[in-house]
């Protein structure tokens, strides 16, 4: 450790690597970021320019903020990806709880039926799900949508979770009890503390899908209450002709949102992994 | 009070059968410790008592009630865990607190009782520290303070001090002795450690393989022990055990231990050739192939000069061996 930190030429190496490595991840990100800061000449003469005082223009933001009703259609992104986020680590979560610790008939057959979704898209059952959305009026509301989201990410939740779970000590657990905690304590207050870094991992894979989902959107729900951001995005992409300006700023605005809910889930898994458990 | 009756109590995992059939009697105030080799169901008679895991079949009382179906908090007894299982978002003071703030005791009460128990095991330092900060053995200290705080009726030890180093092993062996001096509660007490079963039972109970195999105090054990099993299992050097026939005995197998063979370079009832010698400065121990009776262990107290190759007299003290029958029952 002491010596890899006092040789100078490996630390720049290291550096040299961990930057080279986020310049190209990041690139595509910034592209669209100073292009839509630009006309629409600029967009299409020098893509990779950042915007100067002429090329400068806010076009592609007024047309966003003209055309439609962004902040309606982000918060409905919003409030959907934090719902289901939010449904899929507590059902999945407790799932996974009662599955790694309780012993009951059919248990493992539950473990693999609950981990089949893994390996079946959703969306393969559009149909049967627009039928049973129509069926129970739920057409055109985000409740459908967050119904969706979170079947859709309980499989790899439980998956993940239930093997974290599996670890924690049951010393730990079995003291609660002979103190008197209810199940529910102990799954809240015990474990649930302990597996915090897979929660977080779990988050991230479950949000990032839900965010950028174009599909259920437009089949379950596109009215205009209800539009999600990536689907408010589509008017600006049109058959023959397509508002760069509009779409490079609708993108933009919507990395944000991501960005924060990322930067919460972050500062989590690391402080889930710096406390760790005390055996 | 906490008196422990288990009546015939069996266990089974799905086909496996964990335990055949328990009876136990521990009166109040016994220090009763289980031991035998690992699997053999000692942790899992424990969770029983404890109430983690319930019974498949008999009956379990404390203090002459039925408790099969109480849930642990409501049995009276506290447990210590090997992995001492210390709620890690909670500070020492908190921890030992938790159990009588579930059962609602009022917060003066609980204050008084964890200072009590603080004393008694030096803890008042850590009261303030997570139990990250603090090490093994002062983690299993206030494992011991969180079972002490409730005033149990019953206090279960699951290998409390398996995960600790030897010296520290020591420390906290006579810590809980004392303990048991001065609270006079009933304990029981699992351990694979042989010596920690001798050093702290009033009554050590042999099981194996889901059965009891002998229940007494540990000297009783160590001169009349019931079987082979028992006889090879407590006493470390291990007990010889020589077939009958070798030695022209009716019994099956006689049983010496290491330490009732004395040696002599001249004359002896068996003649051998030292294979491996252990010099310990307190004892040697003295592993000898003879003609008679096979490969032999004697355990000389003291220093002794012997190396492999030597020739050596070995002759078992008459009064002091041990005559099991072809079921490996002791013979009278
Ligand atoms: N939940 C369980 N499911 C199935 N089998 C189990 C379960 N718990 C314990 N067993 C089995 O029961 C037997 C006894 O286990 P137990 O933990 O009581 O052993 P032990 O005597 O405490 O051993 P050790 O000294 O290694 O702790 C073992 O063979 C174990 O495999
Ligand atoms: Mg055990």
């Amino acid at each position: 450790m002491s010596k890899a930190a006092s040789s100078l030429p490996r630390t720049i190496g290291a550096h040299a690597v961990l930057l080279a490595y986020t310049a190209i991840a990041l690139f595509p990100v910034i592209v669209i970021v100073i292009n839509s800061f630009k006309s629409r000449n600029a967009i299409f003469r020098s893509p990779l320019s950042p915007p100067t005082a002429e090329t400068f223009d806010l076009i592609g933001y007024k047309t966003v903020m003209a055309q439609g009703d962004f902040f309606l259609y982000f918060q409905n992104s919003l409030i959907v990806t934090v719902m289901s986020l939010f449904l899929v680590l507590l059902f999945g979560a407790m799932a996974a709880f009662a599955l790694s610790e309780y012993r009951f008939k059919g248990n493992t057959m539950m473990g693999l039926y609950l981990a089949l979704g893994i390996m079946i898209p959703i969306r393969l059952g559009t149909v049967a799900i627009l039928q049973l959305m129509v069926a129970s009026g739920l057409v055109n509301t985000l409740t459908a949508l967050v119904l969706v989201y979170t079947a859709q990410g309980l499989p790899l939740a439980i998956f993940i979770l239930s093997e974290f779970m599996k670890q924690v000590s049951d010393d730990l657990k079995n003291a609660g009890r002979i103190d008197g905690l209810s199940e529910y304590r102990i799954f809240f207050r015990l474990v649930l503390p302990l597996v915090r870094p897979a929660m977080a991992t779990v988050a991230v894979f479950t949000m990032i899908p839900i965010w950028n989902d174009l599909w259920f959107p437009l089949i379950l729900a596109p009215s205009e209450a209800t539009k999600t951001v990536t689907l408010g995005a589509q008017v600006f992409i049109g058959q023959f002709v397509t508002n760069w300006n509009a779409v490079l700023a609708a993108l933009s605005l919507a990395i944000l949102p991501v960005l924060i809910l990322y930067f919460i889930f972050s500062r989590q898994l690391i402080r889930g992994i710096t406390s760790g458990a005390v055996k | 009070m906490g008196s422990l009756q288990i009546e015939n109590v069996k266990k089974s995992f799905g086909p496996v059968d964990v335990l055949k059939g328990i009876d136990l009697d521990v009166k109040d105030g016994e220090f009763v410790v289980f031991v035998g080799p690992s699997g053999c169901g000692k942790s899992t008679l424990l969770r029983i008592i404890a109430g983690l895991e319930d019974a498949t079949s008999g009956n379990l009382m404390i203090d002459g009630q039925r408790v099969n179906a109480v849930p642990p908090a409501k049995r009276g007894i506290a447990m210590v865990f090997q992995t001492y299982a210390l709620y890690p978002h909670l500070t020492v003071r908190d921890n030992m607190g938790l159990g009588l703030k579930q059962a609602g005791a009022p917060a003066a009460e609980i204050d008084k009782r964890i200072a009590a128990s603080s004393a008694m095991l030096s803890l008042e330092p850590y009261l303030k520290r997570r139990p990250a900060e603090l090490s093994g053995g002062q983690r299993q200290r206030v494992a011991i303070g969180r079972a002490l705080v409730r005033e149990p009726k019953l206090f279960l030890f699951d290998e409390p001090l398996s995960n600790l180093d030897a010296a520290l092993r020591v420390n906290t062996r006579l810590e809980i002795a004392q303990l048991h001096n001065r609270l006079k509660s009933t304990m029981i007490y699992v351990t694979h450690d042989q010596v920690e079963a001798m050093t702290l039972a009033d009554r050590i109970v042999v099981l194996n393989a889901g059965r009891v195999e002998q229940v007494g105090a540990p000297m009783e054990l160590y001169n009349r022990p019931a079987n082979l099993f028992v006889a090879g299992f407590i006493g470390s050097p291990k007990m010889n055990f020589i077939d009958g026939a070798r030695l022209g005995q009716t019994a099956k197998t006689v049983g010496v231990r290491p330490e009732h063979i004395s040696v002599s370079q001249t004359a002896g009832d068996w003649k051998g050739t030292v294979v491996h010698a252990e010099h310990l400065g307190a004892d040697t121990n003295v592993f000898l192939e003879t003609e008679k009776a096979g490969l032999v262990t004697i355990r000389l107290f003291g220093e002794y000069k012997t190396g492999p190759g030597e020739t050596l007299f070995a002759t078992p003290d008459p009064a002091r061996t041990y005559r099991f029958d072809a079921a490996g029952k002791a013979m009278a």
